[in-house]
């Protein structure tokens, strides 16, 4: 479980982040949604770390992750797997070497279990014989695959994913979807997904946070989001004409 | 101001790359890859830069001594100083700034737009020192070896422009490379290029490190490295000149 409780971010005199408190469920899908510059990237980016928090706390399992040291949350980062919106795959490493890359900083196995473990990442991510690809060779889907490969080789113990659909066609989406969700519920990870895209909503949100203007304005799950009278929330869901003609 | 806050983030920069490897073995395999890029990968542009030069040196030596009072085994030893003391060290560092600069600071800037840095920094690596560590360390120790290499092909290049063009003969050169031979003027080259190996690799992999946007930042990044590695080393050098040779 990852614990946002009262939290604050200002870029400058902007304040991004306005008193959040939210809580991400283990074993859950957990989204944040939100419109195009409402906080959610930067939302997450405080979860993980990658910019500290002007006020408020983070804990990870009741561990405060926003006062620790770089040392310090270096224990808990070993447990966190990040899937990037570019996927953030190394250009010089190839895709097996990709997935091994955490396992060979933080573990003592040796390089054909290393292998193996890539393998059955890879496996689970329905890409085998992809192993020896570049980066570069690999179409949009298949870097989001390797990169969910990536971020589960270490067993994390919470997943996050930054706009995971984003440049896909529908199909090869709800692939990514389905994947993330059903890994989530595999291995019991704490899943946190930052997206705008309606179908993840429908399709996999256990628990959605919904963003406006920097402060979480509404929270509930997929059944929940479609039935509410929240006035920004059908605005932002039913956005489109096929939405609106669908509901 | 600006440049006041540039150096403090620089120097906040290198104490975060000079702490102990996350993984040494790794540390080591990744200085082994960036000997080929830094180095190896420079080797054909260093050769055929030494010897052009090297043969304009003493050709222009030659050309320039029209007094019957001055032996042409001057061309030889005005040859070998030139090359030892400024050509070799500073010259072709100046071109290393150009073609292994841009190189680190496009490398680094493009990782940091992509999100590659944020990637390790959320696995729990300290970036900066995973990449940037081994660059410095590499550089430091391979570009001492291309400068020798350097020194070596440019005496050569000197003697084939004479013996070529026939202004001085093959003797009269190689006596001339031989005369009031200083062995602490290579340690002093030697020393500049070191320093200079590690203005390249810093100051490049400082300013694609601090990279933020998309590809038009890579390319001012990569510029920036290149123009402020070579003030640098032509700074250093007119320091280090006066500290090592006054």
């Amino acid at each position: 479980m990852i614990r946002a409780q009262e939290i604050y971010k200002s870029f400058g005199d902007h304040l991004v982040l306005n008193n959040v408190t939210v809580e991400f469920h283990k074993g859950k899908t957990n989204l944040i949604i939100g419109q195009s510059g409402s906080g959610k990237t930067v939302l997450m980016k405080c979860l993980v770390g990658l910019y500290g928090i002007d006020q408020g706390e983070i804990l990870y399992d009741a561990r405060v992750f926003s006062k620790m040291t770089f040392r310090q949350k270096r224990t808990i980062r070993k447990e966190i797997g990040m899937l990037f919106q570019g996927g953030a795959l190394f250009d010089y490493m190839t895709v097996e070497e990709n997935i091994m890359f955490p396992l060979t900083m933080f573990s003592d196995m040796t390089l054909q279990k290393r292998k193996e473990r890539a393998d059955f990442c890879l496996r689970r991510v329905n890409l085998e014989n992809a192993n020896k690809l570049m980066p570069s060779e690999l179409s949009g889907g298949m870097t989001k695959r390797v990169a969910i490969a990536r971020a589960i080789s270490l067993n994390p113990a919470y997943l996050f994913c930054d706009e995971p659909n984003s440049g896909l066609d529908p199909q090869t989406a709800n692939v990514i979807d389905n994947l993330i969700s059903e890994i989530t519920r595999e291995f019991e990870i704490t899943t946190i997904i930052n997206t705008h895209d309606m179908n993840s909503v429908v399709e996999i949100g256990d628990n959605i946070a919904f963003i406006y203007e920097g402060q979480l304005w509404w929270e509930g799950d997929k059944h929940q989001i479609l039935n509410t009278d929240n006035k920004e929330i059908n605005e932002f869901v039913f956005a489109s004409e096929l939405t609106r003609k669908l509901k | 101001m600006k440049l006041l806050s540039d150096i403090g983030k620089y120097l906040l920069l290198m104490k975060e790359v000079f702490v102990k490897p996350d993984k040494v073995r790794l540390f080591f395999r990744q200085m082994l890859v960036e000997f080929q890029n830094l180095g190896t990968d420079s080797l054909g542009i260093v050769i055929i830069i030494s010897v052009f030069v090297g043969a304009v040196v003493a050709l222009q030596t030659a050309y320039n001594i029209d007094s019957p009072l001055i032996p042409l085994t001057m061309v030889g030893f005005t040859t070998r100083q030139s090359i030892i003391l400024e050509f070799s060290p500073t010259m072709i560092s100046l071109v290393l700034a150009g073609k292994v600069g841009s190189r680190i600071a496009s490398e680094i800037g493009t990782m940091r737009v992509t999100e590659q840095i944020d990637a390790l920094e959320v696995m729990g690596i300290n970036p900066a020192n995973f990449l940037i560590q081994p660059k410095v360390f590499a550089a430091v120790i391979i570009n001492p070896i291309l400068i020798t290499l350097s020194i070596g092909f440019a005496l050569f290049g000197g003697w084939m422009g004479c013996v070529l063009t026939g202004s001085v003969t093959s003797n009269d050169y190689i006596t001339g490379l031989q005369f009031w031979f200083e062995p602490f003027t290579i340690t002093y080259a030697l020393i500049k290029t070191s320093v200079f190996a590690f203005i390249i690799t810093s100051v490049s992999g400082f300013h694609g490190y601090q990279t933020k946007g998309g590809a038009l930042e890579v390319g001012n990044a990569s510029t920036k490295a290149v123009v402020y590695s070579s003030i640098l080393i032509i700074i250093s050098n007119l320091i280090l000149t006066q500290l090592l040779l006054a």
